[in-house]
């Protein structure tokens, strides 16, 4: 009885996340300062920041709708950790499984998108308005090669469950290599949905400041970074899980190592391409999503199916 | 948004895209700019008539600092106004300085613009990289001058600091270091997806526009004119000089970027023409206090562009009139036109890519009514009194106060 408690809300659960993804935000944050030659924050700003944000005052302006304005920090706070339970992390078994889970977690990682959306039209500042209409017109973009990317991986392996996939992929060593396009191309959706450069249209400070979250602040505000910073540990946690299955049968502590390596490793991808590329404008964004990874991601399907069609058989 | 009707951004007078309050008025449709009106008038500061009750070694450093970052082209084109009245031939070699220095700020100035394109443009790394290296600029300017900015350096006659010779060999490595990583700039302008993707096609200005809007500096010559006043009009030591105007003809902000890049490539390399030929002799020549009656309009090209100034004096020590043109004034009013039909993303980077310099530009208050639609300026005295008129309303009332204190 008391086991699930410990597990959901400290270890793997909502403690861990919540340091880890304070973690992930430092090594990201620091990462990017010395590729762009800077000096970087301190390992506890991340930690620091929230607690500073968490004693400010909460303003909210009076023609915002209250409710809607203070549920939706909580409601993507909410999604984002549930769907951390569902991705086998270290070992081939998450936390919890079902067949399906993997529609449940990309469909609980699109849900703060739709809290970025309503948190920033209920907030009734033109600068919200357009940032949240912004983040709904990105969030059509990518989210199709995204989920095409992740479920052409899960169709290779059979399964709609993300623990199934990881056994499969591990019993069957050197099939993650079928999916390394997926893998690219889910890697810079990825940025999308996180909303960082080239893909940080919706927040583009020196055109809308800072777009959905322009009239937030203190409390709600701490909210809503520390949801985004747990989305990128999960999207990358996710991605960690279906594409790089490697050494899942390496025991507890060794595993949880690996898995630290890889979410790094992945993070890092995520700070190099931030400082490598110029924010690109919307109409863009959506052509490169359409135009380019919709193919590519329809093409890494059609290879996983023809690939099935040949190996089992 | 689509097709919910037209929205109203206002950009500005405070918003993170610009330095300066300085307020752009745009109708959205969706993403699409329909219309754009620029107002300027946040940041006047009254210099031209407060340099009328200065001396005129006094106004030289008030010029000086109506820019931060072109102080020196202002405080040249004023000595070089105030020289012209009093009959002033200065030393070849305070020519040469003066234009050392011009030379230096103008490399400054374009890496800033180049780190301040990059993050309009959320490209953060190029910003944080150009600002590195405009610190070697900066320290051999500190070294030159004893400032890193608003450099002091001009007189009345000539010039306060000579260049020693051991200073040489240091701006010459300086200058050295720089070419090499503009060298490495116009590679990642050449290559760079994003960067050419977000810069092209953006912001156009035709050659007709460029001419018919009296477009300056980088602005114009990005649009194919060749209009550059150290080559048409040329002052200081530029006769000496060889140099090329360059120019580039996809009258886009790609152009301009462009443009500004290789205008370093030039400056760097008519410092070293200058560091060689650098003449003896002394740096500056006793100016009169008083200087006689007269007008003199001086021209020089600052970093942004065509700076004008218009000194009139009355035979007493202090000038009667000062006007100055900044270089943003001309090229302000292509902004609007740049803007029309453009995506809101454009916005930051159409704006930044004529350098505005908009503390500089301010003129004066004009109110437009809006219910009688009429134009008003505010006079001095209306302002004093209204302002007594409105503390009155809230039980303050000043007369009082000031008897009691």
């Amino acid at each position: 009885m008391l086991m699930p408690i410990f597990n959901i809300l400290i270890f793997p659960g909502l403690l861990f996340l919540f340091f880890f993804s304070l973690a992930a935000e430092f090594f990201d944050r620091k990462l990017g300062a010395r590729l762009q030659n800077r000096v970087g924050p301190p390992w506890f700003q991340p930690l620091a920041d929230f607690i500073k944000l968490l004693g400010k005052e909460d303003i909210i302006p009076e023609e915002a709708d209250n409710r809607v304005f203070k549920l939706m920090p909580v409601f993507a706070l909410t999604s984002v950790s549930c769907a951390f339970f569902y991705i086998p992390l270290w070992g081939k078994n998450a936390l919890y499984s079902f067949n399906g889970d993997v529609v449940v977690v990309l469909y609980l990682l699109t849900v703060p998108i739709l809290t970025y959306f309503l948190g920033g039209w209920y907030s009734r500042s033109v600068f919200s308005m357009i940032g949240a209409v912004r983040s709904l017109t990105q969030l059509f973009a990518y989210e199709v090669p995204l989920f095409m990317t992740i479920l052409a991986a899960a169709l290779l392996a059979d399964t709609w469950s993300l623990s199934k996939m990881a056994a499969f992929y591990s019993a069957h060593p050197g099939y993650w290599v079928f999916n390394i396009l997926g893998f690219v191309i889910a890697q810079i959706t990825l940025l999308g949905k996180l909303e960082k450069v080239p893909f940080d249209i919706p927040e583009a400070e020196t055109e809308i400041v800072a777009g959905s979250f322009t009239e937030y602040s203190g409390r709600l505000l701490a909210l809503f970074r520390l949801s985004i910073n747990i989305e990128m540990v999960v999207g990358i946690s996710l991605l960690a899980a279906v594409f790089m299955p490697w050494w899942l049968d390496a025991g507890p502590i060794a595993g949880f190592i690996i898995y630290v390596l890889k979410v790094a490793a992945l993070i890092s991808l995520v700070s190099l391409l931030r400082s490598l590329f110029a924010r690109l404008r919307l109409d863009q964004m959506i052509n490169l999503c359409w135009r380019v990874f919709a193919p590519l991601a329809f093409l890494q399907v059609i290879i996983n199916l023809i690939l099935k069609g040949a190996l089992f058989k | 948004m689509h097709n919910t009707g037209d929205v109203k951004v206002p950009i500005g007078p405070q918003h993170p895209a610009l330095k300066e309050p300085e307020s752009f008025l745009l109708t959205l449709r969706g993403e699409k700019i329909t219309a754009a009106s620029v107002k300027i008038g946040y940041n006047h500061r009254g210099i031209e008539k407060a340099c009328e009750g200065r001396t005129y070694i006094q106004d030289l450093y008030l010029i000086e600092r109506i820019c931060g970052i072109c102080s020196h082209s202002h405080s040249t084109a004023f000595a070089q106004a105030v020289e012209e009245i009093a009959g002033i031939e200065i030393p070849a070699r305070a020519k040469y300085i003066r234009t050392i220095v011009a030379e230096l700020e103008r490399v400054h100035s374009h890496l800033l613009w180049l780190g301040v394109a990059g993050h309009e443009i959320g490209f953060d790394t190029l910003l944080m990289y150009t600002w590195r290296d405009r610190e070697v600029v900066m320290d051999i300017l500190a070294q030159l001058t004893g400032n890193r900015v608003n450099y002091g350096m001009n007189t009345i006659g000539g010039v306060r600091r000579d260049i020693k010779a051991e200073q040489i060999p240091q701006v010459l490595k300086g200058v050295d270091t720089l070419e090499e990583r503009t060298k490495y700039y116009i590679k990642i302008a050449g290559e760079e997806p994003t960067l050419i993707n977000r810069l092209s096609k953006v912001g156009m200005l035709s050659y007709e526009d460029a001419i018919r809007m009296g477009a300056v500096g980088p602005t114009a010559r990005a649009s194919g004119v060749q209009r550059d006043v150290r080559k048409d009009d040329p002052y200081a030591a530029y006769a000496d000089i060889d140099f090329k105007v360059i120019t580039h003809n996809t009258c886009d902000v790609y152009g301009r970027t462009i443009v500004r890049v290789l205008e370093l490539m030039e400056s760097f390399q008519i410092i070293r023409q200058l560091l060689a030929k650098l003449p003896e002799g002394p740096i500056s020549v006793r100016a009169p206090r008083k200087i006689p009656v007269g007008e003199a309009v001086s021209r020089y090209e600052a970093p942004r562009g065509e700076d004008l100034h218009y000194v009139r004096a009355n035979g007493t020590d202090k000038p009667d009139r000062v006007k100055v043109r900044a270089p943003t004034l001309a090229n302000v009013q292509a902004v609007a036109l740049m803007l029309e039909d453009r995506y809101l993303a454009d916005m930051p980077i159409v704006v930044a890519a004529i350098d505005p310099c908009f503390s500089c530009t301010d003129r004066l208050v004009s109110i437009n009514y809006v219910d009688h639609n009429s134009k008003n300026t505010f006079e001095w005295e209306k302002i004093h009194r209204d302002s007594i008129e409105w503390y009155k309303k809230r039980g303050i009332d000043f007369a009082k106060l000031n008897k009691t204190f």
